[in-house]
């Protein structure tokens, strides 16, 4: 297991593997994106209070989801990138940032303009919105600390440690801003809380979720081997890679 | 402890005959706040139930403009390095670093708030809630943004970014902070607020040095 990890943390070897992987992965990503889609948008029937703006729900809530946990993920590969000081994770770091920053402003954007139908407002301060908003502008220190280091060689480690104190307030941020308001207004929406909903509403947002998660597999993948290229350039295997081309 | 004590003495002897980056800060603080009578109007009723806000929002801005100078000079004459470098843990060094930033800049800040708040027409309940958690969170202010100090460091103009990296860590202290003043004014109990700016401020004695003298090794390793 060990051996594995180690071997796929080679830019060399992890470029062979991810090189078989990334077609089969966006295609399929692509093919659930559009499946999901055409099934949600098209056969779910709408929603009996809120009609068929309901379906803005299949767009945003695998977003919201997706943008949590990516900036997880990106905060793990910079845990393994200052431990172990494996340069792929830090490849990785680089490649999850921006991708976390647009699809938290996906979630920021159609959370909007289910807002307006539903709420009638564009934005509320609410507990949720607030901390996502608040992740956005994590994700994009991490961008901006990135761009500005660009030429430094310690831009990977001062990035990923902002990544990991990032982390650790996550949750801060979270329960702070639900305190926030729980102390002092009375929930107004009981929507931002988990809908129980029926089974031919909830399977096609799974199918979505499942397809958000894989299209941003494929694409960070993609742009990590891109990203490998770049920096191996001037080794052998890069060359010889290129001249098949 | 020979470090941490040296550190904080050098620190406020070179800013004691350099009054004026003690002083900025502050005037900036009365500048902002006194602006903002100016623009929203003169009525005492709306300036005090919008002013722990303003003198919060204005606290932050004033605390991040003396941000960037935390590690900028020991960095540029070298003598950052030379702590790295010593056996001496950069731990202290930099906890050392975050308490004369506190003494210098957060201290002060405190000290004001009784100015502030006859400026906006805080009542009795409010000035002293204001100035507690002021208090209890300046120091937390000081100790978040030393990692975005440490971090920009080796750039030539780090002043901006590090207003973007630190500003999403300052968001919780802010809720409770702003929530602990209106709960006073309103004549409600704090002493959960209390707790709970004491519990952030210990977390971040703890941990927010690791990732500052983790930030400090990686600005001069170059």
């Amino acid at each position: 297991m060990l051996n594995w990890f180690h071997r796929l943390g080679s830019p060399k070897i992890f470029f062979e593997i991810s090189g078989r992987w990334q077609v089969p992965l966006l295609v399929l990503s692509v093919l659930m994106l559009t499946g999901g889609a055409v099934w949600a948008l098209l056969f779910v029937p709408p929603d009996y209070q809120q009609g068929n703006s309901v379906r803005i729900m299949y767009i945003h809530v695998p977003a919201a989801i997706l943008a949590q946990s990516a900036y997880v993920m990106m905060a793990v590969a910079a845990a393994v990138f200052l431990i172990w000081r494996i340069k792929l994770a830090d490849a990785a770091v680089k490649c999850i940032a921006p991708l976390g920053a647009s699809i938290t402003f996906l979630a920021l954007v159609t959370g909007a303009i289910w807002g307006k139908p539903t709420w009638g407002a564009w934005w509320v301060w609410d507990a949720r919105l607030t901390s996502t908003l608040v992740l956005f502008f994590l994700y994009i220190g991490v961008i901006a600390l990135r761009s500005a280091m660009e030429r430094q060689a310690g831009a990977g480690r001062a990035c990923a440690i902002l990544a990991l104190v990032g982390v650790v307030n996550l949750p801060v941020i979270k329960f702070s801003v639900e305190w926030w308001y729980t102390l002092h207004q009375p929930a107004s929406f009981s929507l931002t809380e988990k809908p129980s909903m029926p089974m031919e509403m909830w399977l096609p947002l799974l199918v979505m979720v499942v397809a958000y998660y894989l299209f941003f597999f494929a694409v960070c993948v993609m742009r990590i081997r891109n990203e490998i290229l770049v920096r191996e350039k001037n080794t052998d295997w890069v060359k010889q890679w290129l001249a098949v081309r | 402890m020979n470090l941490f004590i040296a550190s904080v003495q050098r620190d406020l002897l070179v800013h004691f005959r350099h009054p004026s980056e003690v002083l900025n800060p502050l005037v900036f603080f009365i500048v902002v706040i006194s602006l903002f009578p100016l623009g929203i109007g003169p009525e005492p009723g709306q300036l005090k139930e919008i002013a722990p806000g303003i003198v919060w929002v204005a606290a932050l801005l004033a605390t991040l403009m003396s941000m960037d100078s935390m590690f900028r000079s020991d960095f540029e004459d070298g003598s950052l390095e030379q702590i790295v470098l010593s056996e001496q843990s950069t731990f202290i060094f930099v906890l050392a670093k975050v308490v004369s930033h506190w003494l210098l800049s957060g201290l002060p800040l405190v000290l004001l708030m009784p100015l502030a708040a006859l400026l906006l027409f805080l009542d009795e309940a409010g000035v002293w809630a204001l100035t507690l958690s002021l208090l209890l969170v300046s120091p937390t202010l000081s100790l978040l943004g030393g990692i975005g100090a440490a971090l920009t460091v080796g750039l030539p103009r780090g002043g901006l970014l590090v207003t973007i990296l630190v500003m999403p860590l300052y968001v919780p202290v802010l809720v409770l902070a702003t929530a602990m003043v209106q709960a006073a004014e309103a004549g409600s109990e704090t002493t959960g607020y209390v707790y709970w700016l004491l519990a952030i401020l210990l977390g971040s004695v703890c941990l927010a040095p690791i990732a500052t003298a983790a930030a400090v090794n990686v600005a001069t390793d170059q």
